[in-house]
This record gives structure tokens, C-alpha cells and sequence, in this order.
């Protein structure tokens, strides 16, 4: 149960997340709209993370591979001239969820740092095969001519694009909510707790690990085809292990294991990068003692700074 | 294709392997002894290649910058153990990859600020700067073979220090029960700070050697980091042995296939294809095989064993 | 409680529509480039070279106050993409200048040309914006990447020299150069090598050209990348053996680095600090003294960059809403460049001379490039073909 503290900031920030499109307008900025549209969809791909991070401990490094399969899954059909939204993003979410199942069932039969490293070399190795395929632009990457086109909803105006990617991340910290609560999440949670316990007890934990691994991965697929429609490009640098440092680097940042967290994270993060970066070329010097500073000091990220927080599942 | 080149590759990779090695000591004996993910590691590299350098081209004395640069490197590991890193051993392996990478941050931009961005002007030391004809009709510089003792010699002073000393004795004790060690009266903290500054000196040994052939600008480290990280997992986190065998092979597979995949997939596959596929292909090898080699031993070649 | 915040709202929207009502005198120019990270030395050299443009036109360019913004890339397109979102609907700039990658350019350019704002092309050499996605409001004031590996191909098939081992970054920018290379290379080339981005250690590809029996080296290093392979190909002894010959790997942003390392490296550029006209000379002359290093080419191109739209905006006497005359007058090229006179092409990539560098010691000790002969004369890239604009 979510404590009251908690409640109001989550009503508070999906209120504010619904207005900024409206404030954007009135305060005629519209770069801002553009601002947090970017921060909703690199959000998605966080609370994707934070589903096996987060609540099933599983460290995976490779997590921005699915982002450029999600994304290329959009621009390689367009550049076919398969421009319809309904099924890029299909195969978006069907391709990621294939590559995470693949690279899932070889991952996840290592642990600890050969589980992290396993995953980064894979999406490393995304990376060099999107790097080779010239057809596709190579590391130049491919334009996107259209907008995915959506059936009554068009994407190139962008507080309709705005909106679309507000209720997918709503839809998706719903899905969560009921996933992490239901069956399938608690056995995630307890296994992440004492895996040798929930074998002894009878569970096949690698396949619940396994589903969690490939409905996160899809997910992040999804956040792909946003991306790629956000920016009308698609490159292999979405795939570089450092796009995945950056990804977890939120989760950790908003609070693991809350999915609401992650969101904070994205925002702080990409704020942050885009303030400091206008104040002085070294903003990374900023940066990096804040990071430390927060895991030293908020152990439970931001969302464990606010009042009322549950202890975290030990 | 002939022997003799065969042959000349295999000593580059072994040289390359080496280097690795230099890297890899000090970040799996961290890892293994007091089970810290340290990102950091490779701004360590980068701190002791610029103290190094620096010191280097002010005096004009390479000697000068490998004795000033150890122990000042040495120095700033355990200050930042002491401030930063402390506090997370007993935290998940997550907290301590973001505050490695916000320290990996602040290095990369405290050295920009220092020295600019613009790479450093590095050289061989003249002394080392020519050649040995290690193999027939092949002049192979000289400043690799120092690489490549020196490289041996660490692995050998390393083995001695962990399994035939007492230091190295309450090293592999605290790594096996940390409290039990402490329980018999030995200073555990400052035996890790110790450790800490060990494996940072041995970062900044593999930084100031690199120097002279690499290239010395901020984020240096990260570019040689996600290598020595395949090499510890290759061969086992924690052990010594391990990381000298995983750094070899991971030095030989990566050097063989850049020299060699083109022209044997020419053969099969066609010149045309095997321009493309060859190039690819060798910059995902050492993925590949450490793929390969986790599917069939989890834990890696050599895996150090704890309680 | 409330007063004092919506006395901050207050004074938001009044700073806000204050500096709405600035805009119409003052220019804006918005410039994009890397300014963090390792590569953040070429965004240094563009930086600093935007800011003698400004001072030699007194902070005024085409006679109004002018405002530049500096965006950071951080080299990834899509951030590029981010920031010039920010500087088209944050700050309405009237143009956007910069741009180090092809990559970056390919996302930002055609935002920004969408929004029917200039694009003022400072380095990347993309050639699908000399070729099909040719703009009119895009100009370049660098070069389309295939022309300079062009004019060594011509300087090494006209020498004879034959035989040669080709090396360059597996990326889309290292198989570019090596095509243009080729388009006037005809001669034996024993093998073409394409080595991982970012590699640090060359020796393996060192021994495979000892054993490869080549007469001579091309490659195409850039940044880091060269600084390594120049290095250690001198470590081992081969330069003697082998000229090396390459394009973007020996210049002014990798020669402090170098040092000796570079003599006897050779180069094809457009421009070179010891070019002789009175617009350079002033140029490389001010940027010694007022930064202390000597300049690069991707400086002297922002500098032009800046001067172009000195032109421009001067031809429609300040009126910026003239987009068509400031098109018409930045076709002229009617401006003092520091490669001296040169003409646009139909696709607004310049017409211009390239010569042939060779690294050598300088008058003060320092490593340089000079001038040795012109390779090209009035150069036009490969692509303008397939430019609709005519």
C-alpha cells in the first residue's frame, strides 16, 4: 500500500505531466512540451528496467539494446514505406520481447557480474551489427520520413504525440502496479530475496525470471518506437552499453523497485543534464558527486526521500 | 599468411594480453577481496597515465614520472576509499556501479580541467625507443618487450604477496570471513584501504606504461574498462590466476581475429562478404567468447572460491 | 504565502515577454557542437573560433546585436536533436551553425531546415546533404567528406605510387573516405582494412602491413584514433619503410600530441593555418595571440560559418525576414573566407581548392603542416548531381 505522502505526489505528477503540454502553450515555449515528452518515453524505458531490476534484482546492463530494436523495428519498415503505427509497434514490442527471450535464456543462467557483463556484451553486440548494416545507414542512422501513422491520431502535432506517450507510460505503471502485486511478482520479489528457498518450495524460477526478462524487454521495445518518433532518427548509439548505464542510472537515482521511481529519476536526470549543460561546459563534474552523494545519503533514491516511504522489500 | 606472421601476431597478443593483465589485477582484486564493483578503476588508469605523463614531460625523465606517479595514485585510491567508497561495501553491487560511474564523471572532468582536453603528448623514453629482432626479419619495438616483463614480473610479485606472505595471508582471510578476521584483531578497514591503494597503483602502472603508445586524454579509461571487465569475468572474479589467463586469451582472440577472420572468411564466404562480415565480426569476438565461455563454466575459468 | 509566488510568475512572464520584444533587434545564432568529453577539443577549437568571428565584427554581426547560443551535442543525435529543438522554439534563433557528425547532422539539419531556418554547416561533410537532401536554406562551409580523400587519390595516382594499404574506422564517415579515395585511386591497392571504432592498439594491423608487402600506408584516423595508429606506426619503425599518406588524422587538433611522431606524415585539406590570403592571415594571426594555440581547420570553417551570415544578413540590410535575399547573397560566397575566394555549387556545398600537406618542422621548433602543391583547383564533390536544386 502506498502511504498518503505517496499518494499526493502521484496525483500531483501526473497532474503536472498532463498540464505541461497546456503550460507549454500558454507560456509559449514549446520546446518544454518537447523536453518532457523526451523525459516520459526515456521513463518508460526505465520502469521497464526497474521491473527486473528493480523487483527481480537481475542487473542487466543491455537493457538500451531493446531501445534501437524498438526503434529500428519503427524506422525499417518506414524506409520500406510500412509507415502504419499499429504495425511498427507491434513489431517493436514482438521483436524486443524475441531478442530478450534469446538473450534472457543464455543470461540468466549466470549470476552477479557475469550476468551483468553477459548483457552488456550482447547489447554490445547489437551495436556492432547495427554499425555494419549499410542499408540501414550504418552509425549514420536513417532518417524517418513520417510519423508512425496512428488510426485518428496523428503524431506529427505534438500534444496529440505528447499525450500518446503520457497514457502509454500510465498504461505501463499500471500494468506494473498489477504484475508486481500479483502472483507472478511476488514470486519475482521472493526469489530475488532467497532463490534457493523458492526452488526448495517448488517454483521454476527461471521461468518466472525469464517472463520478467522478456516483458521488460518489450517494453523498452516500446520506448524504442517512441524514441525514434520523438527524434525522426534512428541510430545505433541507442544501443551502446553507455545509453544503458544511463537508463539504470535513473532507476537507481528515482528509487528501484517502486516503478514510480524510475519516472522521478528520468526527470531528475535529464533536467538536470539539460540545466546544468546551459550553465558550464563541465557539468559532469556536477554530476558525478551528485551521484555519489545520493547513493551515500538517499538510499532509496528520490521517491525514498519523500515522507512516509515503505522500507523497502529487504 | 606464413609462419613467421603467425608467429609475430601471437607475441602481440600476448604484449596486448599483458596490458590487460596490468589493468585487470587491481580491479579483480578489489572485486574478489572486498567484493566492490569499482567502475572507477579505469580513471585510475587515466589519473596515473596523466601524473605520469606530466611529470614525464616537465622533467624529461620517465623514471622520475613512474616514481612520482605510483605512489601518488597509490594515494589518491585510498582517499577516495576513505571518502566515497567506505561506506558501500556492505551496499548492493547497483549502488556501487552508480557511485563508481558519478566518480568515473568527476575524474574525466576534473582531468579536463587540469590539463584541457586536448590529448597529451606522450613518447616512448629514449632509452626504450628501439627495436629487437625477437624474431627472424622482425623488428619488434622494444618498449612492448619491457610490456610484456614487466606485465610478468607484477603476476609473479602478485602470486608471491597473496599466497606466500602474511599480508597476503589476512588478505585472502578477510575476503573469506570478514568478521572473523576482524574478530581476531587485525584492522580490517585499514587492510582494505590498503588493498584499495594497491589496485589503484597497479591501474596507474597499467596507465603510465599505456601512455607512451595510447593515447592520454580524459575518458581513457572507459575505453580499455568494459575489456578488463570481459578479461575478470573470463577468468573467474578474484583470482589472480585468472585474470592473467583470461587477459592472454582475451589479448590473443582479439588480436588473431582482427589479423586473421577477413582473410579466412574470404576463403568461404567470398572477398566481397567477408569485407563486411570480417570487421564486424572481430569487434564482437571477445563478446562472443565470453559468451561461450560462461555457457559452459557460470563462474568463469579460474573462479576464486569464498565462503 | 502567495504573494511572493505569483510575484516570481509575475516577473517570469515579464522576463519572459521582455525578451520576446528584444527579439526582433537583436540576431540570434544558435551554434551546435561537442563541448563535453573526450571530443570536446574540437568543440573548443569551434567555440573559440566563433568568438574571433564576433570580435572581428565588433559583436555585430550584419550590424545588429547578435546572441549566440552554445548547445552540446555530447556527440549523440539525439541529444543534438534535443538542443536544437531548444534553440529553435527556446531561444528563435534566426540560424543554426555548427555540427562536428554526419550522425548529428543527419538528425539536427532537417529540423531545422523544416522550421525554415538556415542551417549553417560548419564541419560535418554528410554527403546525402550535397546530394538528394539538399536544402535551400542549408549551406556548407566545410567540405563534402568524399573531396578531400579525393584529392589524395589524385596526388597518389598521379605520383605513380602503387601498392598502397588502406586502413580506416569500420563507421559510416571510414568506408565514405575510402570511396572517395578510390573514385581517383586506380592504381593496386593490396588491402582494404577496416578497423573496430575506437581501437587502441594497432600492432596486429602493423604487422599485417609489414607482411603485406605494400609500397605506402592511406588511412583515415580521426581524433584519438589517429593519435594511436601515427604513434605506433613510428614505434615500429615503419614510417621509414612506408610513407604515410592520410586525410584527418594529422592536423592541428592531433599534432600537439603527436609531436615528431607526425613528420613526414602527408595530407590532402582545403585549408591549412600557412595558407596564404590577408583573411587568413588576420585569422590564424588573432587566434595565436588571443588563445595561445594554433588553429584548425574546423575553426577556420565555424569562423567562415559566422561570416557567411555576416554577408547575408548585411546583403538584406538587416531584415531577416528576407529569407530569399539572404539565399541569393549567401550563394555569392561574397565574403572575406580564410581559404580564400571560392564559389557555392547548385547544392550550397563550396567550390574550392585543395591542396597537398606535409608535416614539418616549423620556423619555432613546432610540428606544422604546410603547403607543399594545389591538387585540385575549384573542386566540386561528387554528389551536386543529385541535388533537385539547380
Amino acid at each position: 500500500m502506498i502511504s498518503r505522502g505517496q499518494a499526493v505526489v502521484l496525483v500531483a505528477g501526473f497532474l503536472v505531466l498532463a498540464l505541461v503540454p497546456a503550460a507549454a502553450a500558454t507560456l509559449n515555449e514549446p520546446f518544454y512540451l518537447d523536453l518532457f515528452r523526451r523525459i516520459m518515453i526515456f521513463a518508460i524505458a526505465a520502469v521497464s528496467l526497474d521491473l527486473i531490476l528493480g523487483y527481480g534484482g537481475m542487473v542487466s546492463f543491455g537493457h538500451a539494446a531493446y531501445l534501437g530494436i524498438g526503434a529500428y523495428a519503427v524506422a525499417v519498415p518506414a524506409f520500406y514505406g510500412i509507415e502504419s503505427g499499429l504495425v511498427q509497434w507491434t513489431l517493436a514490442v514482438l521483436a524486443s520481447a524475441a531478442a530478450a527471450l534469446v538473450i534472457g535464456a543464455v543470461s540468466l543462467r549466470t549470476s552477479g557480474m557475469s550476468f551483468i557483463m553477459i548483457t552488456l556484451a550482447f547489447a554490445q553486440m547489437f551495436y556492432y551489427l547495427g554499425i555494419s548494416i549499410n542499408a540501414w545507414g550504418g552509425d549514420d542512422g536513417m532518417r524517418l520520413a513520417r510519423r508512425s501513422r496512428l488510426p485518428a491520431l496523428d503524431l506529427a502535432d505534438a500534444t496529440v504525440f505528447y499525450y500518446v506517450v503520457l497514457a502509454i507510460l500510465v498504461g505501463l505503471l499500471w500494468l506494473g502496479h498489477r504484475l508486481v502485486h500479483a502472483r507472478f511478482g511476488i514470486v519475482i520479489r521472493a526469489t530475488r530475496s532467497n532463490e534457493a528457498r523458492m526452488r526448495a518450495i517448488g517454483f521454476s524460477t527461471f521461468r518466472y525470471k525469464l517472463a520478467a526478462f522478456v516483458l521488460a524487454g518489450a517494453g523498452c521495445g516500446l520506448a524504442g518506437a517512441l524514441l525514434t518518433n520523438q527524434t525522426d532518427y534512428v541510430t545505433p548509439s541507442y544501443m551502446h552499453w553507455t545509453r544503458s548505464g544511463e537508463i539504470m542510472v535513473m532507476v537507481i537515482l528515482g528509487g528501484m523497485g517502486t516503478l514510480v521511481g524510475p519516472v522521478l529519476g528520468a526527470a531528475a536526470y535529464l533536467l538536470l543534464e539539460d540545466v546544468l549543460s546551459a550553465w558550464t561546459v563541465h557539468w559532469q563534474i556536477v554530476l558525478g558527486p551528485l551521484l555519489v552523494l545520493v547513493v551515500l545519503y538517499a538510499r532509496r533514491g528520490l521517491y525514498g526521500l519523500l515522507p512516509g516511504s515503505a522500507p523497502r522489500d529487504g | 599468411m606464413t609462419a613467421l606472421l603467425v608467429a609475430e601476431q601471437c607475441l602481440n597478443g600476448l604484449q596486448l594480453g599483458v596490458m590487460l593483465f596490468l589493468m585487470a589485477a587491481g580491479l579483480t582484486l578489489v572485486f574478489g577481496i572486498m567484493n566492490l564493483v569499482n567502475l572507477a578503476h579505469g580513471s585510475l588508469y587515466m589519473v596515473g597515465a596523466y601524473l605520469a605523463t606530466a611529470v614525464f614531460n616537465w622533467s624529461g625523465s620517465f623514471l622520475l614520472g613512474v616514481l612520482f606517479a605510483l605512489p601518488a595514485t597509490l594515494a589518491i585510491g585510498m582517499l577516495v576509499e576513505v571518502i566515497a567508497l567506505r561506506r558501500l561495501y556492505e551496499r548492493d553491487h547497483l549502488d556501487q556501479v552508480l557511485a563508481t560511474f558519478g566518480l568515473i564523471l568527476f575524474f574525466n572532468e576534473a582531468v579536463a580541467i587540469v590539463w584541457g582536453r586536448t590529448a597529451l603528448f606522450t613518447r616512448v623514453p629514449r632509452a626504450l625507443a628501439g627495436h629487437i629482432m625477437v624474431l627472424p626479419g622482425v623488428r619488434y619495438p622494444a618498449y612492448r618487450a619491457v610490456i610484456i616483463l614487466v606485465g610478468l614480473a607484477v603476476a609473479l610479485v602478485l602470486y608471491v604477496l597473496v599466497n606466500r606472505t602474511r599480508l597476503g595471508m589476512l588478505i585472502r582471510a578477510g575476503a573469506s570471513n570478514r568478521t572473523m578476521v576482524a574478530a581476531l584483531g587485525v584492522n580490517i578497514r585499514l587492510l582494505y584501504t590498503l588493498v584499495f591503494g594497491f589496485g589503484a597503483a597497479l591501474a596507474a602502472l597499467g596507465g603510465l606504461m599505456a601512455g607512451p603508445i595510447y593515447n592520454v586524454q580524459p575518458g581513457m579509461g572507459e575505453e580499455i574498462l568494459i575489456q578488463v571487465l570481459v578479461v575478470i569475468v573470463i577468468g573467474g572474479i578474484g583470482s589472480i590466476r585468472g585474470a592473467l589467463v583470461g587477459a592472454v586469451v582475451v589479448g590473443m582472440v582479439d588480436t588473431l581475429g582482427r589479423a586473421f577472420l577477413k582473410p579466412l572468411l574470404s576463403t568461404t564466404l567470398g572477398p566481397v562478404a567477408a569485407q563486411s562480415a570480417g570487421p564486424a565480426l572481430a569487434s564482437m569476438l571477445i563478446y562472443l567468447l565470453m559468451a561461450a565461455v560462461l555457457f559452459f563454466r557460470p563462474r568463469g575459468l579460474f573462479p576464486a572460491v569464498r565462503s | 504565502m502567495r504573494t511572493p509566488r505569483s510575484a516570481a510568475v509575475l516577473v517570469l512572464v515579464a522576463g519572459l515577454l521582455a525578451s520576446q520584444a528584444r527579439a526582433a533587434e537583436t540576431l540570434k545564432i544558435g551554434f551546435i557542437t561537442t563541448l563535453s568529453g573526450p571530443q570536446g577539443v574540437i568543440g573548443k577549437h569551434m567555440k573559440d573560433s566563433v568568438e574571433l568571428a564576433l570580435d572581428h565584427l565588433g559583436r555585430k554581426v550584419g550590424g545588429l546585436e547578435t546572441e549566440v547560443t552554445y548547445g552540446d551535442d555530447q556527440a549523440k543525435p539525439d541529444v543534438g536533436k534535443q538542443v536544437a529543438d531548444e534553440m529553435l522554439k527556446k531561444h528563435r534563433v534566426n540560424f543554426v551553425a555548427g555540427v562536428i557528425w554526419s550522425n548529428v547532422l543527419l538528425a539536427v539539419a532537417p529540423t531545422v531546415t523544416g522550421s525554415g531556418t538556415f542551417m549553417i554547416d560548419t564541419n560535418a561533410g554528410a554527403h546525402e546533404f550535397a546530394g538528394k537532401q539538399c536544402h535551400e536554406l542549408f549551406f556548407a562551409t566545410s567540405w563534402q567528406n568524399d573531396q578531400t580523400p579525393e584529392a589524395m587519390g589524385k596526388y597518389m595516382q598521379d605520383q605513380g605510387i602503387t601498392d598502397v594499404y588502406v586502413l580506416a574506422p569500420n563507421y559510416a564517415a571510414g568506408k565514405d573516405m575510402v570511396t572517395g579515395f578510390k573514385r581517383f585511386f586506380k592504381n593496386k591497392i593490396v588491402d582494404e582494412v577496416y578497423t573496430k571504432f575506437g581501437q587502441q592498439d594497432y600492432q596486429a594491423e602493423i604487422s599485417q602491413i609489414r607482411a603485406a608487402n605494400a609500397k605506402a600506408v592511406f588511412v583515415f584516423y580521426p581524433g584519438g584514433m589517429g593519435i594511436q595508429f601515427v604513434k605506433q606506426y613510428v614505434q615500429a619503425g615503419l614510417r621509414e619503410q612506408y610513407p604515410l599518406y592520410s586525410v584527418y588524422t594529422v592536423d592541428e587538433v592531433t599534432l600537439p600530441a603527436l609531436g615528431d611522431a607526425a613528420l613526414g606524415s602527408w595530407e590532402t585539406r582545403y585549408w591549412s593555418p600557412d595558407l596564404k590570403n590577408e583573411a587568413n592571415a588576420k585569422y590564424v594571426g588573432d587566434f595565436r595571440k588571443k588563445f595561445g594555440y594554433t588553429p584548425s581547420y574546423y575553426g577556420a570553417q565555424s569562423y567562415d560559418g559566422i561570416l557567411l551570415i555576416d554577408s547575408a544578413v548585411r546583403a538584406v540590410k538587416g531584415d531577416l525576414s528576407n529569407k530569399k535575399g539572404m539565399i541569393a547573397a549567401m550563394s555569392r560566397a561574397d565574403f572575406r573566407s580564410t581559404r580564400g575566394k571560392f564559389t557555392y555549387n547548385t547544392n550550397h556545398f563550396p567550390i574550392q581548392n585543395f591542396y597537398l600537406l606535409k608535416a614539418v618542422k616549423g620556423g619555432g621548433g613546432e610540428v606544422e603542416m604546410q603547403i607543399q602543391k594545389t591538387v585540385f583547383e575549384n573542386h566540386k564533390d561528387a554528389y551536386y548531381q543529385e541535388c533537385p536544386m539547380k
